[in-house]
């Protein structure tokens, strides 16, 4: 399989500060890619990375390869604007506009031109479905982004991301605000969404990145430690600092 | 250092099964003494104290399921947790087995010997021996240790094949001895089974260390 993502030799670094030491890796389409280690590890500066999210941190500087389909999205001529409809993001704490549910979920769409009411209505409507929210928002769609509870914030957050139809979904601890149920909906809705899109996600929860993903790689001081298939990392990893981390004795 | 009371459990749940595995060694000893010394009173007892053996199979499988709801283990610790509840059932068919051979020497009860026993002892002693080492084996994570006891199971299958061949010699020249063979084949065939176990063990030790679940050598039986 393709990778969708391909990741090669990249050292990020904020002013002095090395975050990222030739981490190369390749992000296979249609499956979930889970990023563990330790807080401070580099794996949300990693993930912020794949959709230059780390642009505007000033004396941010990435050195390396980042190719999306195989071209470079730190190339020349990229539009970052572009990328970023392509390569969406999920936040840790749900982050819904203070705007309703409806104007939360085709926001991205207007932006990007769309004014046809027909057509927004319909995103609308596939978004909030492809995130598993429509038969609980459908007939408060006016309602308020901010009326919903924690899980359903997210889930809207998520048709958001939708709503603009990226390739790839980029989540940073999506459910480390949730409840265990709201989280177990948005891991079946990460397994549907995936025949779709590729997704990564960054987790501390270990079960998570068991559960939810396909492949896993631990990160541990800017280093990529060790990347294999999920029930392998977890049930024989090869490196020791791995086994250290996910049987819970380092740190 | 974190998860310490985690460690001192993983620790605990060994050192419960090393207590199971000298109950059973014992049990497999004293079924052999019985037959040898037709002690009749020792027989009862191997046969009575299987369902102690049994009983600390369940709570230590009981303390195993405790550990993998509650603390979750993955990679080492889930191989560790997972071997400990296969050892379990090695083990315990190791302690039915003592249990069979108690039963034969009650069945036997004073009937005049066939002849005096020499090499079922002597696999007697080589499985007991095999079954020490491999516990200290699995706690040591010796896996060389457990891949040369594994090997050892062809010198338990040769004295097996020496016992049947006598007895069989036995049955040939006096049908009346038939019996009373055949319920020494019966205890042969028993020892044997152990030894198999025991080589389970050793495959898991192996397991346990390197993750990879390799028979290492398929027994002759």
């Amino acid at each position: 399989m393709d990778p969708k993502i391909t990741v090669r030799d990249v050292d990020f670094f904020y002013g002095t500060v090395q975050a990222l030491k030739k981490v190369s890796i390749d992000l296979r389409e249609h499956q979930i890619t889970a990023l563990i280690g330790p807080s401070g590890c580099g794996k949300s500066t990693f993930l912020r990375s794949l959709n230059r999210m780390n642009d505007t941190i000033y004396g941010a500087k990435l050195v390396g390869d980042v190719l999306l389909d195989g071209r470079n999205v730190y190339g020349d001529g990229v539009d970052v604007v572009e990328l970023r409809q392509r390569v969406g993001m999920v936040f840790q704490q749900p982050n819904p506009f203070p705007k309703t549910i409806y104007e939360n979920v085709v926001f991205g769409p207007r932006v990007l031109g769309e004014a046809d009411s027909g057509k927004l209505d319909h995103i609308a409507e596939t978004s909030l479905k492809a995130a598993g929210l429509w038969d609980e928002v459908k007939d408060d769609l006016r309602k308020s982004g901010l009326a919903l509870s924690g899980g359903q914030q997210q889930r809207l957050c998520i048709a958001r991301a939708l709503a603009v139809e990226p390739e790839v979904i980029l989540m940073d601890e999506p459910c480390s605000a949730l409840d265990p149920l709201s989280t177990l909906k948005i891991e079946e809705l990460m397994q549907e969404l995936k025949k779709d899109y590729t997704i990564v996600i960054v987790t501390h929860n270990m079960q998570q990145a068991a559960r939810a993903s396909e492949w896993t790689g631990f990160f541990l001081m800017g280093e990529l430690i060790e990347y294999g298939v999920t029930g392998e990392i977890f049930s024989r990893p090869e490196d020791k600092r791995t086994e250290d981390y996910i049987t819970g004795r380092f740190g | 250092m974190p998860r310490q009371s985690y460690d001192m459990h993983l620790r605990e749940l060994q050192d419960e099964l090393l207590v199971l595995s000298s109950m059973v060694e014992k049990a497999v000893a004293w079924s052999i003494n019985a037959l040898r010394d037709r002690d009749l009173d020792l027989a009862r007892q191997v046969i009575a104290d299987d369902s102690k053996v049994d009983g600390k199979c369940i709570e230590i499988e009981e303390k195993a399921v405790q550990l993998i709801v509650t603390q979750a283990p993955v990679a080492g610790d889930l191989r560790l947790i997972l071997s400990i509840i296969h050892l379990l059932d090695e083990l315990e068919r190791i302690g039915d087995h003592a249990e069979g051979i108690a039963r034969i020497a009650v069945m036997i009860g004073d009937e005049p010997p066939l002849k005096p026993l020499i090499d079922i002892p002597r696999m007697a002693d080589k499985t007991r021996d095999m079954l020490k080492r491999a516990m200290d084996a699995f706690v040591r994570r010796d896996t060389a240790e457990a891949i040369r006891i594994n090997a050892e199971d062809d010198d338990v299958d040769a004295l097996y094949d020496q016992v049947y061949r006598e007895l069989l010699t036995f049955m040939l020249e006096d049908p009346k001895t038939i019996t009373r063979a055949t319920r020494l084949i019966w205890v042969a065939h028993n020892l044997e089974r152990c030894a198999d176990r025991v080589t389970n063990i050793c495959e898991r030790t192996v397991y346990m260390v390197t993750g990879k679940i390799d028979g290492l050598r398929a027994s002759n039986y």
